[in-house]
């Protein structure tokens, strides 16, 4: 972590990290200048944003669902099933997605018997987002489900029994005891997850992308990855990335401080 | 307790479980159509429409490529390898750091596991890391930086941590009686009696020494020690199914070109795929004791 002080600084290979000069804050606002902070920043900010809208309650949802599952057999089965995508490795994942979407691909055949358009999804700028999103839920579902069902298993019984008896449906069972018994859950999960905003996977995007998409998907860590491995700007891409993660501390601890107003669940 | 449902009721349960089988084949078809068709022949592959249920011209042939590429064989020894020596260096350095924070007479402990967490939401990040590995530590294009820098997982350290903390004290303190130091009471007791999250452990971190491709890529230059991952993704995504088919034919090559993919994929995942069922409960254990820690 010492390593960030070369943000600050012209670092050069030859005279190594303590050598080289100061210069301030040359480096970030070389950045919040330059042509690609716009882009790289409304990227990252919409695929999180998305990924939140869409990726955060799909898991919940499962999760309600699941539980309303009778027969157990056939859940733990579900279950199984669903968590497969999450050992499968990002590489085969992001594999089968590119061959999936390709002009031939399975997905793409999919979307032609439907009645879409026969191209190369992969290399399109405009689906970049919602392919990314889309196979993010396909692949994190059912893991991201364990917590809240570990939260429904923890709802007191008791509760249901005495809502039956008090003429209560499983809809206002669910309304009235299951929502309420897992809110505390669901909220330690949200603030974990906005205090990720700025920082999507580099490893998904920087296999998925490809120098035609650059345009929707370059995210501000992938841009890092380019320019400080890519084209060796290491001060560069340090200050980038440092304000990355100050940004992201930040908001960590700024939904954190919300949410203990709010709802008095919090993290720390 | 028996209670008449409503129609509503039953018409939501009928649909859910329509639903529920619906994600089970959204899950499964991908991986069962990788199968088939790393087992078909490509051309018939190629030709093919609509729903591929069962091999397309039954093939083994991309098999056979897939096994008498060098690359595949360097890259499963090097997997196998970092595998193996990570993590036992991953499960030995949790443990003792688990460990050290659990004993109450270690004055600095509260305030290393604040700096421990810290690391969880605030790191140097990539370049910085970079540069440590590459230039500071000299392990460039060395397997060590592929288990150095991930020889401790924050997370990990805390559900070990958690775990060690629920082992009642007076079991030490009688085997300090009977004479034994820290490092007695480490291996011979605390341990064994913690083997379960050990178990989850070995998993957490053997499948991410298996599925990583990221320190490889940055750090390890000669293609000989690439990680199988690292192999996958050149045939994968860089689409460099050439360069596995050197010296074979022409027409050859262009018939098992798109299977030899498929067939990649199911090498390079089989030994995941044949544990997972059995390891699976211990990852949701895992999962769980680190929930409950938040």
């Amino acid at each position: 972590m010492f390593g960030i002080v070369i943000a600050f600084k012209d670092y050069q290979v030859s005279k190594g990290i303590l050598a080289s000069n100061w210069v301030g804050f040359k480096y970030f606002i070389e950045f919040f200048n330059g042509r690609y902070f716009a882009r790289t920043m409304i990227n990252t900010l919409l695929i999180s944003f998305y990924d939140l809208l869409f990726g955060f309650p799909a898991p919940v949802i499962f999760a309600l669902l699941l539980n309303e599952v009778k027969n157990t057999y056939f859940k733990k089965t579900i279950q199984t099933i669903t968590y497969l995508p999450h050992f499968i490795s990002m590489v085969v994942i992001c594999g089968m997605i590119v061959d999936f979407f390709s002009s031939d691909g399975l997905v793409t055949k999919l979307i032609v018997s439907l009645g879409g358009k026969k191209m190369d999804y992969m290399g399109s700028a405009a689906h970049f987002r919602p392919i990314y999103i889309g196979t993010n839920i396909w692949a994190s579902i059912g893991w991201s489900s364990i917590i809240y069902l570990a939260a429904l298993s923890g709802i007191d019984q008791e509760l249901y029994e005495a809502a039956v008896i008090d003429g209560a449906g499983r809809f206002k069972q669910l309304w009235h005891i299951t929502l309420p018994g897992i809110a505390p859950t669901v909220i330690t999960m949200l603030i974990l997850r906005c205090g990720q905003l700025l920082s999507v996977g580099y490893e998904k995007i920087i296999l998925l992308y490809n120098s035609g998409t650059y345009e929707t998907a370059d995210v501000i860590s992938s841009y890092v990855y380019r320019m400080g491995l890519g084209s060796s700007r290491y001060s560069y891409s340090s200050a980038v990335g440092l304000f990355q993660s100050v940004v992201n501390l930040i908001l960590l601890f700024a939904v954190n401080s919300l949410s203990k107003k709010f709802s008095e669940t919090s993290l720390f | 307790m028996v209670k008449k449902e409503t129609t509503s009721e039953k018409i939501f349960d009928v649909l859910n479980i329509i639903f529920m089988l619906l994600m089970i084949c959204v899950t499964l078809y991908p991986f069962y159509y990788v199968v088939m068709a790393s087992l078909s022949d490509s051309g018939a592959l190629m030709r093919h429409e609509g729903v591929l249920l069962k091999p397309a011209g039954f093939s083994l042939a991309a098999y056979k490529m897939v096994f008498k590429n060098p690359n595949i064989l360097s890259g499963y020894r090097t997997t196998i390898i970092v595998v193996l020596a990570g993590t036992t260096i991953n499960i030995l350095l949790t443990s003792i750091g688990a460990f050290l924070l659990t004993r109450k007479k270690f004055a600095i402990r509260k305030f290393l596991s604040y700096m421990m967490i810290f690391t969880m939401y605030f790191s140097g990040g990539m370049i910085p890391t970079y540069l440590l590995i590459y230039k500071g530590l000299n392990l460039g294009d060395s397997l060590l930086a592929l288990i150095i820098p991930s020889a401790i997982s924050t997370y990990n350290l805390l559900i070990m941590r958690t775990n060690f903390a629920a082992i009642p004290e007076c079991i030490e303190e009688s085997a300090k009686i009977d004479g034994a130091n820290d490092i007695v009471v480490l291996f011979r007791i605390i341990m064994p009696l913690s083997l379960p999250i050990i178990a989850v452990m070995i998993l957490f971190y053997g499948v991410a020494h298996w599925n990583s491709w990221f320190s490889a890529m940055i750090y390890i230059r000669t293609k000989s020690k690439y990680p199988l991952q690292l192999i996958l993704r050149e045939i994968l995504l860089l689409n460099s199914t050439e360069s596995m088919m050197e010296g074979s034919m022409g027409s050859d090559k262009y018939s098992i070109g798109e299977s030899i993919k498929y067939a990649t994929i199911i090498v390079a995942t089989l030994p995941i795929l044949c544990v997972y069922p059995f390891i699976q409960k211990y990852f949701v254990k895992g999962m769980m004791i680190g929930a409950v820690k938040g």
